[in-house]
Protein backbone atom coordinates (compact mmCIF):
# COMPACT_ATOMS: atom_id res chain seq x y z
CA UNK A 1 0.00 0.00 0.00
CA UNK A 2 2.73 2.36 0.50
CA UNK A 3 4.21 1.96 -2.50
CA UNK A 4 1.13 2.99 -4.53
CA UNK A 5 0.55 5.98 -1.80
CA UNK A 6 4.35 6.94 -2.34
CA UNK A 7 3.46 6.31 -6.42
CA UNK A 8 0.81 9.10 -6.30
CA UNK A 9 2.54 11.55 -4.35
CA UNK A 10 5.28 11.38 -6.77
CA UNK A 11 2.45 12.30 -9.64
CA UNK A 12 2.02 15.44 -7.62
CA UNK A 13 6.29 16.43 -7.76
CA UNK A 14 6.68 15.43 -11.31
CA UNK A 15 3.04 16.22 -13.13
CA UNK A 16 1.37 18.52 -10.55
CA UNK A 17 -1.66 16.10 -10.34
CA UNK A 18 -2.17 16.25 -6.91
CA UNK A 19 -4.05 13.13 -5.27
CA UNK A 20 -3.64 14.00 -1.55
CA UNK A 21 -7.01 12.91 -0.81
CA UNK A 22 -5.65 9.46 -1.00
CA UNK A 23 -1.72 9.46 -0.01
CA UNK A 24 -2.00 11.74 3.04
CA UNK A 25 -3.43 9.51 5.50
CA UNK A 26 -5.59 12.04 7.33
CA UNK A 27 -7.03 12.97 4.09
CA UNK A 28 -7.73 9.32 2.95
CA UNK A 29 -9.29 8.93 6.53
CA UNK A 30 -11.96 11.49 5.71
CA UNK A 31 -12.54 11.12 2.68
CA UNK A 32 -13.22 7.08 3.38
CA UNK A 33 -14.99 8.18 6.56
CA UNK A 34 -17.28 10.27 4.45
CA UNK A 35 -17.70 7.82 1.59
CA UNK A 36 -19.15 5.59 4.22
CA UNK A 37 -21.21 8.15 5.47
CA UNK A 38 -22.56 8.34 2.02
CA UNK A 39 -23.33 4.67 2.06
CA UNK A 40 -24.88 4.28 5.54
CA UNK A 41 -27.15 7.11 4.47
CA UNK A 42 -28.13 5.76 1.06
CA UNK A 43 -29.05 2.25 2.56
CA UNK A 44 -30.99 3.51 5.59
CA UNK A 45 -33.00 6.22 3.05
CA UNK A 46 -33.72 3.19 0.28
CA UNK A 47 -34.90 1.12 2.94
CA UNK A 48 -36.99 3.21 4.59
CA UNK A 49 -38.79 5.00 1.56
CA UNK A 50 -39.68 1.40 -0.01
CA UNK A 51 -41.31 0.69 3.46
CA UNK A 52 -43.05 4.47 3.08
CA UNK A 53 -44.35 3.56 -0.49
CA UNK A 54 -45.65 -0.01 0.61
CA UNK A 55 -47.32 1.20 3.70
CA UNK A 56 -48.40 4.34 1.81
CA UNK A 57 -50.06 2.70 -1.18
CA UNK A 58 -51.88 0.20 0.73
CA UNK A 59 -53.62 3.24 3.33
CA UNK A 60 -54.35 4.56 -0.18
CA UNK A 61 -56.54 2.12 -0.99
CA UNK A 62 -58.20 2.35 2.52
CA UNK A 63 -61.84 2.65 3.53
CA UNK A 64 -61.20 5.29 5.63
CA UNK A 65 -61.14 9.01 3.44
CA UNK A 66 -59.47 10.47 6.65
CA UNK A 67 -56.62 8.26 6.34
CA UNK A 68 -56.36 8.75 2.87
CA UNK A 69 -56.14 12.45 2.86
CA UNK A 70 -53.20 12.00 5.15
CA UNK A 71 -51.50 10.12 2.82
CA UNK A 72 -52.76 12.01 0.34
CA UNK A 73 -51.21 15.71 1.98
CA UNK A 74 -48.26 14.00 2.77
CA UNK A 75 -47.32 13.25 -0.48
CA UNK A 76 -48.13 16.79 -1.98
CA UNK A 77 -46.60 17.97 0.79
CA UNK A 78 -43.02 16.09 0.76
CA UNK A 79 -42.94 15.59 -3.44
CA UNK A 80 -44.08 19.50 -3.86
CA UNK A 81 -40.94 21.11 -2.04
CA UNK A 82 -37.40 20.47 -2.94
CA UNK A 83 -35.63 18.60 -0.93
CA UNK A 84 -32.83 21.00 0.14
CA UNK A 85 -35.44 23.43 1.52
CA UNK A 86 -36.69 20.07 3.45
CA UNK A 87 -33.88 19.44 4.58
CA UNK A 88 -33.43 23.00 6.17
CA UNK A 89 -36.67 23.64 8.00
CA UNK A 90 -35.99 19.94 9.46
CA UNK A 91 -32.63 20.80 11.00
CA UNK A 92 -32.83 24.29 11.60
CA UNK A 93 -36.73 24.95 12.01
CA UNK A 94 -38.03 21.46 13.21
CA UNK A 95 -34.99 20.64 15.05
CA UNK A 96 -34.40 23.36 17.58
CA UNK A 97 -37.97 22.76 18.71
CA UNK A 98 -37.59 18.97 19.72
CA UNK A 99 -36.93 18.52 23.26
CA UNK A 100 -33.22 18.51 24.70
CA UNK A 101 -30.78 16.12 25.78
CA UNK A 102 -27.91 17.33 28.05
CA UNK A 103 -24.90 15.70 26.04
CA UNK A 104 -21.43 14.71 27.42
CA UNK A 105 -19.91 18.30 27.00
CA UNK A 106 -22.94 19.85 29.42
CA UNK A 107 -24.78 21.38 26.36
CA UNK A 108 -28.48 21.02 25.83
CA UNK A 109 -28.92 19.49 22.58
CA UNK A 110 -31.97 18.57 20.41
CA UNK A 111 -32.19 14.71 20.57
CA UNK A 112 -31.92 14.43 16.56
CA UNK A 113 -29.08 15.72 14.99
CA UNK A 114 -27.76 16.45 11.53
CA UNK A 115 -27.38 12.75 10.27
CA UNK A 116 -31.19 11.42 11.55
CA UNK A 117 -32.88 14.66 9.82
CA UNK A 118 -31.07 13.92 6.68
CA UNK A 119 -32.12 10.53 6.82
CA UNK A 120 -35.86 11.14 7.68
CA UNK A 121 -36.06 14.21 4.95
CA UNK A 122 -34.39 12.32 2.39
CA UNK A 123 -36.45 8.97 2.83
CA UNK A 124 -39.41 10.97 3.31
CA UNK A 125 -39.18 12.89 -0.08
CA UNK A 126 -38.52 9.54 -2.05
CA UNK A 127 -40.94 7.96 -0.15
CA UNK A 128 -43.58 10.22 -1.13
CA UNK A 129 -42.81 9.25 -4.72
CA UNK A 130 -42.40 5.67 -4.02
CA UNK A 131 -45.81 5.65 -2.65
CA UNK A 132 -47.61 7.10 -6.18
CA UNK A 133 -44.78 4.61 -8.01
CA UNK A 134 -46.65 1.95 -5.88
CA UNK A 135 -49.81 2.89 -6.88
CA UNK A 136 -49.68 2.61 -10.40
CA UNK A 137 -47.86 -0.96 -9.52
CA UNK A 138 -51.14 -1.58 -7.98
CA UNK A 139 -53.38 -0.25 -9.91
CA UNK A 140 -52.14 -2.32 -13.03
CA UNK A 141 -53.39 -5.42 -10.64
CA UNK A 142 -56.23 -7.09 -12.47
CA UNK A 143 -59.54 -6.39 -10.46
CA UNK A 144 -60.65 -10.15 -11.59
CA UNK A 145 -57.22 -11.49 -9.45
CA UNK A 146 -58.29 -9.09 -6.41
CA UNK A 147 -61.63 -10.22 -6.72
CA UNK A 148 -60.79 -13.96 -6.50
CA UNK A 149 -58.73 -13.44 -3.46
CA UNK A 150 -61.43 -12.01 -1.87
CA UNK A 151 -63.82 -14.85 -2.73
CA UNK A 152 -61.00 -17.31 -1.38
CA UNK A 153 -61.69 -15.57 1.88
CA UNK A 154 -58.42 -13.45 2.22
CA UNK A 155 -58.32 -10.51 4.67
CA UNK A 156 -57.56 -6.72 3.02
CA UNK A 157 -53.99 -7.14 3.69
CA UNK A 158 -53.25 -10.29 3.46
CA UNK A 159 -54.72 -9.27 -0.40
CA UNK A 160 -52.17 -6.35 -0.66
CA UNK A 161 -49.17 -8.73 1.08
CA UNK A 162 -49.40 -12.23 -0.65
CA UNK A 163 -51.45 -10.90 -3.88
CA UNK A 164 -51.54 -7.64 -5.41
CA UNK A 165 -48.23 -6.10 -3.80
CA UNK A 166 -45.73 -9.14 -5.29
CA UNK A 167 -47.67 -8.59 -8.67
CA UNK A 168 -47.37 -4.63 -8.09
CA UNK A 169 -43.78 -4.66 -7.68
CA UNK A 170 -42.98 -6.37 -10.85
CA UNK A 171 -44.89 -4.02 -12.61
CA UNK A 172 -43.27 -1.08 -10.58
CA UNK A 173 -39.75 -1.70 -10.61
CA UNK A 174 -38.50 0.33 -13.58
CA UNK A 175 -39.94 3.54 -11.99
CA UNK A 176 -39.16 2.31 -8.16
CA UNK A 177 -35.38 2.00 -9.61
CA UNK A 178 -34.99 5.38 -11.17
CA UNK A 179 -36.57 7.23 -7.93
CA UNK A 180 -34.00 5.04 -5.66
CA UNK A 181 -31.22 5.84 -7.92
CA UNK A 182 -32.08 9.78 -7.96
CA UNK A 183 -32.44 8.99 -4.05
CA UNK A 184 -29.00 8.19 -3.61
CA UNK A 185 -27.73 11.09 -5.33
CA UNK A 186 -29.94 13.29 -3.67
CA UNK A 187 -27.77 12.28 -0.30
CA UNK A 188 -25.38 14.75 -1.61
CA UNK A 189 -27.38 17.66 -0.47
CA UNK A 190 -26.92 16.66 3.39
CA UNK A 191 -23.95 18.44 2.53
CA UNK A 192 -26.09 21.49 3.45
CA UNK A 193 -26.48 20.55 7.06
CA UNK A 194 -23.09 19.29 7.94
CA UNK A 195 -23.47 15.69 7.79
CA UNK A 196 -19.95 14.56 6.71
CA UNK A 197 -20.97 12.69 3.36
CA UNK A 198 -18.27 12.49 0.90
CA UNK A 199 -19.31 15.50 -1.13
CA UNK A 200 -18.74 17.55 2.09
CA UNK A 201 -15.27 15.65 2.82
CA UNK A 202 -14.47 16.63 -0.65
CA UNK A 203 -15.22 20.19 -0.50
CA UNK A 204 -12.98 20.60 2.88
CA UNK A 205 -10.06 18.89 0.93
CA UNK A 206 -10.54 21.08 -2.31
CA UNK A 207 -10.57 24.06 -0.29
CA UNK A 208 -7.52 23.36 2.21
CA UNK A 209 -5.42 21.44 -0.86
CA UNK A 210 -6.86 23.42 -3.76
CA UNK A 211 -6.92 20.64 -5.86
CA UNK A 212 -10.52 21.34 -7.38
CA UNK A 213 -10.04 19.22 -10.37
CA UNK A 214 -8.45 16.21 -9.12
CA UNK A 215 -11.42 15.77 -6.42
CA UNK A 216 -14.43 16.64 -9.13
CA UNK A 217 -12.59 13.91 -10.85
CA UNK A 218 -13.27 11.83 -8.09
CA UNK A 219 -16.06 12.60 -6.71
CA UNK A 220 -17.98 11.62 -10.24
CA UNK A 221 -16.15 8.59 -10.51
CA UNK A 222 -17.15 7.33 -6.82
CA UNK A 223 -21.19 8.06 -7.45
CA UNK A 224 -20.60 6.57 -11.23
CA UNK A 225 -19.64 3.49 -9.22
CA UNK A 226 -22.31 3.35 -6.33
CA UNK A 227 -25.41 3.91 -8.51
CA UNK A 228 -23.73 1.88 -11.17
CA UNK A 229 -23.11 -1.32 -8.48
CA UNK A 230 -26.90 -0.36 -7.13
CA UNK A 231 -28.26 -0.16 -10.72
CA UNK A 232 -27.01 -4.02 -11.83
CA UNK A 233 -27.80 -5.05 -8.76
CA UNK A 234 -31.52 -3.77 -9.04
CA UNK A 235 -31.33 -4.97 -12.62
CA UNK A 236 -30.74 -8.38 -11.12
CA UNK A 237 -33.69 -8.18 -8.80
CA UNK A 238 -35.92 -7.16 -11.49
CA UNK A 239 -35.20 -10.02 -14.16
CA UNK A 240 -34.70 -12.29 -10.83
CA UNK A 241 -38.64 -11.40 -10.20
CA UNK A 242 -39.69 -11.74 -13.78
CA UNK A 243 -42.91 -13.64 -14.51
CA UNK A 244 -43.28 -15.09 -18.00
CA UNK A 245 -45.90 -13.46 -19.84
CA UNK A 246 -46.82 -10.46 -17.08
CA UNK A 247 -46.25 -7.24 -17.59
CA UNK A 248 -44.06 -7.78 -20.64
CA UNK B 1 15.25 57.81 -38.60
CA UNK B 2 17.91 58.77 -36.41
CA UNK B 3 15.93 62.05 -35.91
CA UNK B 4 12.82 59.86 -35.69
CA UNK B 5 14.32 57.69 -32.79
CA UNK B 6 15.44 60.96 -31.07
CA UNK B 7 12.14 62.82 -30.96
CA UNK B 8 10.24 59.59 -29.86
CA UNK B 9 13.10 58.63 -26.93
CA UNK B 10 12.94 62.72 -25.74
CA UNK B 11 8.78 62.15 -26.29
CA UNK B 12 9.14 58.70 -24.06
CA UNK B 13 11.17 60.47 -21.52
CA UNK B 14 9.00 63.46 -21.57
CA UNK B 15 5.88 61.44 -20.98
CA UNK B 16 8.13 59.16 -18.15
CA UNK B 17 8.77 62.53 -16.06
CA UNK B 18 5.12 63.94 -16.54
CA UNK B 19 3.65 60.87 -14.93
CA UNK B 20 6.41 61.02 -12.16
CA UNK B 21 5.45 64.55 -11.51
CA UNK B 22 1.62 63.75 -11.65
CA UNK B 23 2.23 60.59 -9.09
CA UNK B 24 4.21 62.46 -6.91
CA UNK B 25 1.78 65.18 -6.57
CA UNK B 26 -1.42 63.28 -5.31
CA UNK B 27 -1.24 64.87 -2.08
CA UNK B 28 -0.75 67.97 -3.59
CA UNK B 29 -3.59 66.79 -6.27
CA UNK B 30 -6.36 66.08 -3.20
CA UNK B 31 -6.04 69.34 -1.67
CA UNK B 32 -6.40 70.97 -4.90
CA UNK B 33 -9.44 69.68 -6.01
CA UNK B 34 -10.57 69.68 -1.76
CA UNK B 35 -11.94 66.44 -2.07
CA UNK B 36 -10.59 63.00 -0.74
CA UNK B 37 -12.11 59.69 -2.15
CA UNK B 38 -11.88 56.86 0.24
CA UNK B 39 -12.96 53.14 -0.72
CA UNK B 40 -14.43 51.62 2.04
CA UNK B 41 -16.60 48.50 2.87
CA UNK B 42 -20.77 49.04 2.91
CA UNK B 43 -21.35 44.84 3.15
CA UNK B 44 -18.87 44.66 6.63
CA UNK B 45 -20.62 45.68 9.67
CA UNK B 46 -18.89 47.27 12.14
CA UNK B 47 -15.82 48.11 10.33
CA UNK B 48 -18.05 49.51 7.16
CA UNK B 49 -21.69 49.39 7.03
CA UNK B 50 -24.91 51.33 5.76
CA UNK B 51 -27.14 53.33 8.49
CA UNK B 52 -30.52 53.30 8.14
CA UNK B 53 -30.74 56.74 6.04
CA UNK B 54 -27.89 54.88 3.68
CA UNK B 55 -24.89 56.45 4.58
CA UNK B 56 -21.50 54.24 4.76
CA UNK B 57 -20.78 54.50 8.59
CA UNK B 58 -18.27 52.34 10.50
CA UNK B 59 -15.10 52.22 12.10
CA UNK B 60 -12.83 52.39 8.85
CA UNK B 61 -15.49 55.36 7.25
CA UNK B 62 -14.23 57.20 10.52
CA UNK B 63 -10.86 56.70 10.00
CA UNK B 64 -11.33 58.23 6.67
CA UNK B 65 -13.01 60.89 7.80
CA UNK B 66 -9.99 62.11 10.09
CA UNK B 67 -7.81 61.59 7.26
CA UNK B 68 -10.17 64.48 5.42
CA UNK B 69 -10.17 66.12 8.73
CA UNK B 70 -6.15 66.04 9.08
CA UNK B 71 -5.72 67.55 4.83
CA UNK B 72 -8.57 70.26 5.60
CA UNK B 73 -10.41 68.51 2.52
CA UNK B 74 -14.36 67.56 2.14
CA UNK B 75 -14.61 63.72 2.03
CA UNK B 76 -16.41 61.28 -0.48
CA UNK B 77 -17.10 58.14 0.20
CA UNK B 78 -16.89 55.07 -2.40
CA UNK B 79 -18.47 51.36 -1.49
CA UNK B 80 -16.41 49.18 -2.39
CA UNK B 81 -15.96 45.58 -2.14
CA UNK B 82 -13.20 42.90 -1.58
CA UNK B 83 -13.11 41.74 -5.65
CA UNK B 84 -13.11 45.28 -6.94
CA UNK B 85 -11.07 46.90 -4.15
CA UNK B 86 -7.99 46.88 -5.58
CA UNK B 87 -9.23 47.76 -9.48
CA UNK B 88 -10.75 50.32 -7.77
CA UNK B 89 -7.42 52.10 -6.77
CA UNK B 90 -5.47 51.30 -9.80
CA UNK B 91 -7.98 52.97 -12.13
CA UNK B 92 -7.82 56.37 -9.64
CA UNK B 93 -11.35 56.04 -9.11
CA UNK B 94 -10.18 56.55 -5.35
CA UNK B 95 -7.27 58.11 -3.58
CA UNK B 96 -7.37 55.66 -0.58
CA UNK B 97 -8.59 52.32 0.42
CA UNK B 98 -9.32 51.26 4.11
CA UNK B 99 -11.49 47.88 3.07
CA UNK B 100 -10.54 45.50 5.65
CA UNK B 101 -7.81 43.61 3.39
CA UNK B 102 -5.85 41.54 4.74
CA UNK B 103 -1.77 42.13 4.10
CA UNK B 104 -0.92 39.48 1.70
CA UNK B 105 2.58 39.48 -0.52
CA UNK B 106 0.61 39.23 -3.63
CA UNK B 107 -1.22 41.95 -2.84
CA UNK B 108 1.88 44.52 -1.72
CA UNK B 109 3.19 43.83 -5.64
CA UNK B 110 -0.53 45.35 -6.90
CA UNK B 111 -1.36 48.23 -4.57
CA UNK B 112 0.83 50.40 -2.30
CA UNK B 113 -0.03 48.92 1.63
CA UNK B 114 0.79 51.36 4.04
CA UNK B 115 3.02 50.34 7.01
CA UNK B 116 2.38 50.40 9.80
CA UNK B 117 -0.84 48.16 9.38
CA UNK B 118 -3.60 49.47 11.16
CA UNK B 119 -5.58 46.96 12.51
CA UNK B 120 -5.24 42.39 12.42
CA UNK B 121 -8.04 39.87 12.76
CA UNK B 122 -6.68 36.47 14.62
CA UNK B 123 -8.99 33.16 15.35
CA UNK B 124 -11.25 32.97 18.05
CA UNK B 125 -13.85 30.27 18.95
CA UNK B 126 -17.57 31.90 20.19
CA UNK B 127 -17.76 29.19 22.73
CA UNK B 128 -20.53 27.88 24.78
CA UNK B 129 -19.92 28.45 28.49
CA UNK B 130 -21.04 25.14 29.78
CA UNK B 131 -18.78 23.33 27.65
CA UNK B 132 -15.56 25.28 29.74
CA UNK B 133 -13.58 25.76 26.52
CA UNK B 134 -10.26 27.67 27.83
CA UNK B 135 -8.24 27.16 24.22
CA UNK B 136 -7.55 24.46 21.47
CA UNK B 137 -6.61 21.86 24.23
CA UNK B 138 -10.18 21.42 25.07
CA UNK B 139 -11.57 20.79 21.64
CA UNK B 140 -10.56 17.24 21.37
CA UNK B 141 -13.45 15.04 20.40
CA UNK B 142 -15.88 17.63 20.10
CA UNK B 143 -18.57 19.12 18.04
CA UNK B 144 -17.07 22.47 16.32
CA UNK B 145 -19.29 24.78 14.47
CA UNK B 146 -17.48 26.42 11.38
CA UNK B 147 -17.21 28.17 8.06
CA UNK B 148 -16.41 26.04 4.99
CA UNK B 149 -13.35 27.28 3.70
CA UNK B 150 -11.99 28.82 6.25
CA UNK B 151 -8.43 28.79 6.29
CA UNK B 152 -7.65 27.28 9.52
CA UNK B 153 -10.25 24.14 9.07
CA UNK B 154 -8.01 21.26 8.13
CA UNK B 155 -5.70 22.56 11.36
CA UNK B 156 -7.86 22.65 13.13
CA UNK B 157 -9.56 19.11 12.45
CA UNK B 158 -5.85 17.35 11.96
CA UNK B 159 -4.47 18.99 15.22
CA UNK B 160 -6.72 18.99 18.07
CA UNK B 161 -10.48 18.18 17.21
CA UNK B 162 -10.19 15.10 15.44
CA UNK B 163 -13.67 14.77 14.66
CA UNK B 164 -15.19 16.02 11.64
CA UNK B 165 -15.89 19.54 11.84
CA UNK B 166 -19.96 20.70 11.75
CA UNK B 167 -19.13 22.95 8.89
CA UNK B 168 -21.84 25.23 6.97
CA UNK B 169 -22.01 27.90 4.00
CA UNK B 170 -22.60 31.01 5.58
CA UNK B 171 -22.16 32.54 9.28
CA UNK B 172 -25.70 32.53 9.79
CA UNK B 173 -26.48 29.17 9.59
CA UNK B 174 -23.34 28.26 11.85
CA UNK B 175 -24.62 30.33 14.20
CA UNK B 176 -27.62 29.03 14.24
CA UNK B 177 -26.57 25.49 14.68
CA UNK B 178 -24.20 26.98 17.75
CA UNK B 179 -27.45 28.66 19.26
CA UNK B 180 -29.14 25.49 18.79
CA UNK B 181 -26.41 22.85 20.93
CA UNK B 182 -25.50 21.57 18.01
CA UNK B 183 -21.87 22.26 18.65
CA UNK B 184 -19.65 23.27 21.54
CA UNK B 185 -18.39 26.71 19.72
CA UNK B 186 -18.07 28.44 16.24
CA UNK B 187 -14.31 29.20 15.25
CA UNK B 188 -13.98 31.95 13.28
CA UNK B 189 -12.36 35.78 13.11
CA UNK B 190 -12.02 36.92 16.36
CA UNK B 191 -13.39 40.56 15.85
CA UNK B 192 -16.01 39.82 14.22
CA UNK B 193 -17.06 37.41 16.81
CA UNK B 194 -16.22 40.04 19.56
CA UNK B 195 -18.11 42.63 17.46
CA UNK B 196 -21.58 39.83 17.79
CA UNK B 197 -20.93 39.00 21.70
CA UNK B 198 -20.88 42.61 21.98
CA UNK B 199 -23.58 43.84 20.34
CA UNK B 200 -26.46 41.08 20.91
CA UNK B 201 -27.53 39.52 24.11
CA UNK B 202 -28.38 36.31 22.90
CA UNK B 203 -24.66 35.35 23.29
CA UNK B 204 -24.77 36.06 27.15
CA UNK B 205 -23.93 32.41 27.34
CA UNK B 206 -21.12 32.35 25.45
CA UNK B 207 -17.74 33.60 25.29
CA UNK B 208 -14.85 34.46 22.89
CA UNK B 209 -11.69 32.29 23.61
CA UNK B 210 -8.96 33.29 21.57
CA UNK B 211 -6.76 30.71 19.76
CA UNK B 212 -3.19 31.93 19.62
CA UNK B 213 -2.21 29.15 17.73
CA UNK B 214 -3.30 31.04 14.39
CA UNK B 215 -1.44 34.39 14.20
CA UNK B 216 -3.31 37.50 13.51
CA UNK B 217 -3.25 38.78 9.78
CA UNK B 218 -2.82 42.27 9.82
CA UNK B 219 -5.02 44.32 7.62
CA UNK B 220 -3.43 46.92 5.92
CA UNK B 221 -4.86 50.40 4.27
CA UNK B 222 -3.38 51.08 0.91
CA UNK B 223 -2.54 53.89 -1.86
CA UNK B 224 -1.91 53.75 -5.50
CA UNK B 225 1.27 51.43 -5.83
CA UNK B 226 3.50 54.28 -7.12
CA UNK B 227 2.38 56.02 -4.34
CA UNK B 228 3.51 54.25 -1.30
CA UNK B 229 6.79 56.67 -1.24
CA UNK B 230 5.43 59.83 -2.38
CA UNK B 231 4.48 62.73 0.14
CA UNK B 232 0.57 60.94 0.01
CA UNK B 233 1.72 57.68 0.95
CA UNK B 234 4.39 59.30 3.87
CA UNK B 235 1.16 61.35 4.79
CA UNK B 236 -0.96 58.01 5.03
CA UNK B 237 2.32 56.00 6.98
CA UNK B 238 2.38 59.21 9.56
CA UNK B 239 -1.34 59.33 9.73
CA UNK B 240 -1.52 55.29 11.07
CA UNK B 241 1.24 55.74 13.46
CA UNK B 242 -0.46 59.17 15.16
CA UNK B 243 -3.52 56.84 15.41
CA UNK B 244 -1.91 53.94 17.16
CA UNK B 245 0.53 56.50 19.40
CA UNK B 246 -2.65 58.64 20.04
CA UNK B 247 -4.96 56.02 20.88
CA UNK B 248 -7.23 57.08 17.65
CA UNK B 249 -7.48 53.56 16.93
CA UNK B 250 -8.51 52.21 20.26
CA UNK B 251 -10.87 54.64 20.70
CA UNK B 252 -12.61 53.87 17.35
CA UNK B 253 -12.63 50.19 17.95
CA UNK B 254 -14.24 50.84 21.64
CA UNK B 255 -16.83 52.81 19.81
CA UNK B 256 -17.87 50.55 16.80
CA UNK B 257 -16.57 47.08 17.60
CA UNK B 258 -17.27 47.18 21.71
CA UNK B 259 -14.14 46.55 23.20
CA UNK B 260 -10.51 46.46 22.15
CA UNK B 261 -8.35 43.23 20.89
CA UNK B 262 -5.51 42.09 21.97
CA UNK B 263 -3.66 42.85 18.82
CA UNK B 264 -4.63 46.35 18.65
CA UNK B 265 -3.65 47.15 22.33
CA UNK B 266 -0.42 45.70 21.94
CA UNK B 267 0.17 47.47 18.73
CA UNK B 268 -0.91 50.32 20.11
CA UNK B 269 1.44 50.51 23.10
CA UNK B 270 4.39 49.45 21.15
CA UNK B 271 3.71 52.43 18.71
CA UNK B 272 3.96 55.38 21.98
CA UNK B 273 7.81 53.57 22.50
Amino acid sequence: MEGLWDFLRSLHDAYGINLVQFYDSFERGRLLRGMWTTLELAALCVVLSVLIGIVGAWLQGSRFRVLKAVVQGYIQFFRNTPPLVQMYFFYFALGPQMPRVENEFGIAQPILGSFAWAVISLSFFAGAFNIEIFRSGVEAVQKSTVEAADSLGFSRWQIYRLVVLPLAIRVCLPALNNNLVNLIKTTTQAYAIAVPETLYVASQIWSDRINVFEMMVTLLTFYLLIVGIFVWFMTRVERALRVPGFGQ
Amino acid sequence: MRRLIGALAVGVVAALVGTTAAKADTLADIKKKGTLVVGVKADYPPWGMRDSSGNIVGMEPEMAADVAKRLGVKLELVAVVSSNRMQFLQQGKIDLMIATMSDTPERRKAVGIIDPVYYASGVAILANKKANIKGVGDLKGKPVCALQGAFYNNDLQAKYTGTDLVAFKGIPEAEQALLDGRCVGFVYDDVVLVWKKAQDKKWEGFDVVALPEWKPVPWGLAVKIEDVNSPWGKFMAETTKDWLKSGKLLELEKKWVGSNTKWLIDASAAAKK
